[in-house]
């Protein structure tokens, strides 16, 4: 009878059908143009980085899942391949295959199965990893091979040239064609320099519902402020506000790394503050850090403040009155 | 742009299968078994015995306080049997069993379809009128409505808010209600306002349902009433949410009622029975309720008699699907799974869904990812994440603190999560335990 085979089971009986799974498939799909964009500039570079990355972060995460917890496996659920892209798009596209790979086990190894696997991370896996990185093999990680399309000869060569950030922190104003650093072709790590494909992006997360705009408006809108100031005081000594978003890694950051929403706050507001902390101390960095860029820095700054923030931030009560009426003791 | 209430909200798939179809009525079943607690508060005291004939509309069980409510027979024939038995909310409760013989009403009832559009009582008769009927919100809250309607001395009604939502997914009761019996509704508007002193009347009917806002729109333009389309979204069926999206107040956290900001809120079921209570005087026996699902032969909005057992609804729609895997007395985001389908549809019975075995399955829960969508899902502002780590860690004061009581456990939260956590059942467990401790500390 089909009476004895009914489930009980408290309301709601329905669901909206999203999953942590499509939610970390849709970033790696948001990836892919700035992905696509790696591939013209860098060749096959572009391709071995970011595939012995994610492959990285997958075994590890699968080795100590099956070896040292003895649980479940979940390097399918896709947060592992979104921290190997993130990591792979933070490094240069000649890096050796050895350092990307201490990069994965820091990221997944430390930054993540340490705190008790996905969902209780406080920092962000992928920029743990390339801080590593960047402490450890300083010399390795600020050497960029400069864009070359596919077909040009030169590809082949090594051949390595400065970022601009790299070049306004030693001082110096160099005359970008913004077009140029608009579609990427300019120094820097592998999946940070194309403005427009992060762009796209970064729509299609906002479509997906994946993010919300609060963090990256309050991320660039903070860098722009602030360097606008900068630069309306001495323009001869600081860079301009469009410089300061589309160099670097302010867009992949601020759209991509900054948004996790394991490591961001819960409420818009709470966004917002976050935001606007990430954008501040980026620039502060920049202008006077002896680091040409802050923005993973800024993020993991801005990571450890997250639960305070989260208890500052709270939602408004629906019906709450701004100061409530004490109740009088009687005596 | 259409209004709602601004906070939180969830957009599920509406799939409101049933809405085409009229009202019908189908053969009385051989038994019904009536419960006598239907409603919120005090279970009524049974007046009839084993083996007394009852007429339809007859009193068998009788009020027993305030808040409270008769319950009438809504069958004719011999009563079998009283006792307790799972009856429909899922635990024992008194039932009166009453074999089914021919269909006999009481001749005080007015049975004919004329529309009666004089208010004749007073306010005072009218509550007396309402309460001895034993009209009790049919929304699915099944609040006695002779108590909304008493406004305590020193408030003053501004607002009647009648709620034509239906916000849940799937039920189209109302919808056809509103479509059937729209002068009734008005006339049961008037009759509210009269007992009320309402100043105006509003009747919130949400977008999805054109062909009614269009009629209720023309007819309303007699009485003076105001029809406000509302845009889509759940939770706006929730008292709080319809008094926000409609006349923009917010009720403060309980114990404040919607008095408290000069709104009284009815349902437009519950008004079609104030008006059948008032001017045909006829008690709340029988209501609509949809019968529908993704499988299911051929939905039906029916006008069934309370006690009728779920199955006999069920069989009239074409019998339970092949495929079923549960069954809800209710919508689907606040209804209750019932274990067997010989409980009865009840006063607050809005619809009988059921779900496929695909539907029925839960998702596998997985870690939070503090993705904060619960956060903006919820409707009341609350943060459902932090509420939920509370209750499993049994910090009751904490939960207390967090505001708990404030949760109106629409499931918003539930159905966003994409970890498929069941963030509404531990906010429940947790809501539950601090009303539990707050009481014997009293």
């Amino acid at each position: 009878m089909a009476e004895n085979r009914l489930a009980i089971a408290m309301s709601p009986h329905v669901h909206s059908n999203e999953s942590v799974k499509k939610i970390m498939y849709s970033v790696v799909i948001a990836l892919l143009p700035a992905f696509c964009v790696s591939v013209y500039f860098f060749g096959l570079n572009a391709i071995r980085v970011t595939l012995i990355s994610i492959v990285a972060c997958m075994a590890v995460e699968w080795l100590i899942q099956k070896f040292l917890l003895k649980g479940k496996t979940t390097i399918f659920d896709g947060s592992a391949i979104v921290t190997g892209m993130l990591l792979a798009f933070n490094v240069p596209a000649n890096l050796d295959w050895w350092i990307i790979v201490i990069g994965a086990i820091v990221a997944i190894g430390i930054a993540k199965m340490t705190f008790g696997g996905l969902g209780n991370n406080p920092f962000n896996p992928a920029i743990v990893g390339r801080v590593f990185l960047l402490i450890s093999f300083p010399s390795q990680m600020t050497t960029w091979p400069t864009p070359q399309p596919i077909w040009d000869i030169k590809a082949l060569d090594a051949v390595t040239g400065p970022t601009p950030l790299g070049l306004l922190n030693e001082g110096q104003m160099v005359d970008y064609n913004y077009m140029d650093m608009f579609i990427g072709n300019m120094g820097g790590s592998l999946g940070e320099m194309s403005a427009i494909a992060l762009l796209i992006g970064g729509i299609f997360l906002l479509i997906r519902k994946v993010i919300t705009w609060h963090i990256p408006v309050a991320v660039l809108g903070t860098m722009a402020a602030f360097s606008a100031i900068l630069w309306g005081v001495d323009p001869t000594k600081y860079a301009d506000p469009l410089f300061h978003i589309l160099a670097g890694g302010a867009l992949l950051g601020a759209i991509y790394m900054a948004t996790d929403m394991v490591t961001s706050p819960m409420t818009g507001k709470g966004m917002l503050v976050y935001g606007v902390g990430i954008g501040i101390i980026t620039i502060l960095i920049r202008t006077w850090g002896s680091y040409p860029e802050g923005m993973s820095f800024a993020i993991l700054i801005m990571n450890a403040l997250v639960p305070l923030i989260n208890n500052w931030c709270k939602p408004k009560r629906f019906g709450e009155v701004v100061k409530p009426p004490k109740e009088e003791v009687k005596k | 742009m259409l209004r709602t209430f601004p906070k939180g909200g969830v957009h599920p798939q509406e799939n409101k299968i049933s809405k085409g179809n009229p009202i019908e009525r189908i053969e009385l079943p051989k038994q019904v078994m009536i419960p006598i607690a239907q409603h919120i508060g005090a279970p009524a005291e049974p007046v009839v015995a084993k083996g007394d004939t009852v007429k339809v509309g007859q009193l068998i069980a009788k009020s027993t306080g305030f808040v409270s409510a008769n319950i009438h027979s809504s069958v004719s024939g011999t009563v079998a049997k009283i006792e307790k038995t799972i009856d429909t909310s899922g635990y024992k409760n008194t039932c009166i069993f009453i074999n089914v013989e021919g269909d006999e009403w009481l001749e005080t009832i007015d049975r004919t379809p004329d529309l009666k559009t004089e208010i004749t009582m007073s306010a005072e008769e009218i509550r007396a009128k309402i309460a001895e009927c034993g009209i009790v919100g049919t929304g699915g809250a099944t609040f006695p409505a002779h108590v909304k309607l008493s406004v305590p001395q020193g408030k003053k009604c501004e607002h009647l808010i009648i709620n034509g939502v239906e916000c849940e997914p799937y039920l189209t009761a109302d919808h056809r209600l509103m479509l059937e019996h729209t002068e009734e509704i008005m006339v049961g508007c008037k009759i509210i306002q009269k007992a009320t002193g309402a100043e105006k009347i509003i009747i919130g009917i949400e977008n999805n349902k054109p062909d009614a806002i269009a009629k209720m729109t023309e007819a309303a333009k007699k009485y003076g009433i105001t029809v406000m389309p509302l845009k889509v979204k759940y939770p706006q069926g929730g008292e709080k949410q319809l008094i926000k999206a409609t006349v923009n107040r917010e009720i403060p956290a309980p114990p404040a009622l919607p008095i408290d900001v000069g709104c009284v809120v009815q349902n437009v079921g519950s008004t079609f029975a104030i008006y059948e209570a008032v001017q045909k005087n006829k008690p709340l026996f029988e209501r609509v309720v949809t019968v529908t699902g993704k499988s299911v032969k051929s939905p039906k909005n029916i006008l069934a008699r309370v006690g009728t057992p779920l199955s006999h609804l069920i069989a009239a729609v074409g019998g339970l699907p092949e495929d079923t895997g549960k069954v809800v007395n209710g919508g689907p985001m606040m209804g209750k799974a019932v274990k067997s389908l010989e409980v009865p549809v009840t006063k607050g019975t809005s619809g009988v869904l059921m779900f496929k075995q695909s539907e029925s399955v839960r998702m596998e829960e997985n870690a939070c990812i503090r993705c904060g969508k619960c956060v903006s899902a919820c409707c009341m502002g609350l943060e459902p994440y932090l509420l939920k780590n509370l209750a499993k860690i049994r910090d009751f004061d904490a939960l207390k603190e967090e505001r708990v009581l404030d949760c109106i456990e629409c499931g918003s939260c539930s159905f966003t999560c994409p970890a498929g956590i069941p963030i509404t059942d531990y906010i429940r467990y947790g809501k539950a335990t601090v009303t539990k401790i707050l009481r014997s500390k009293k």
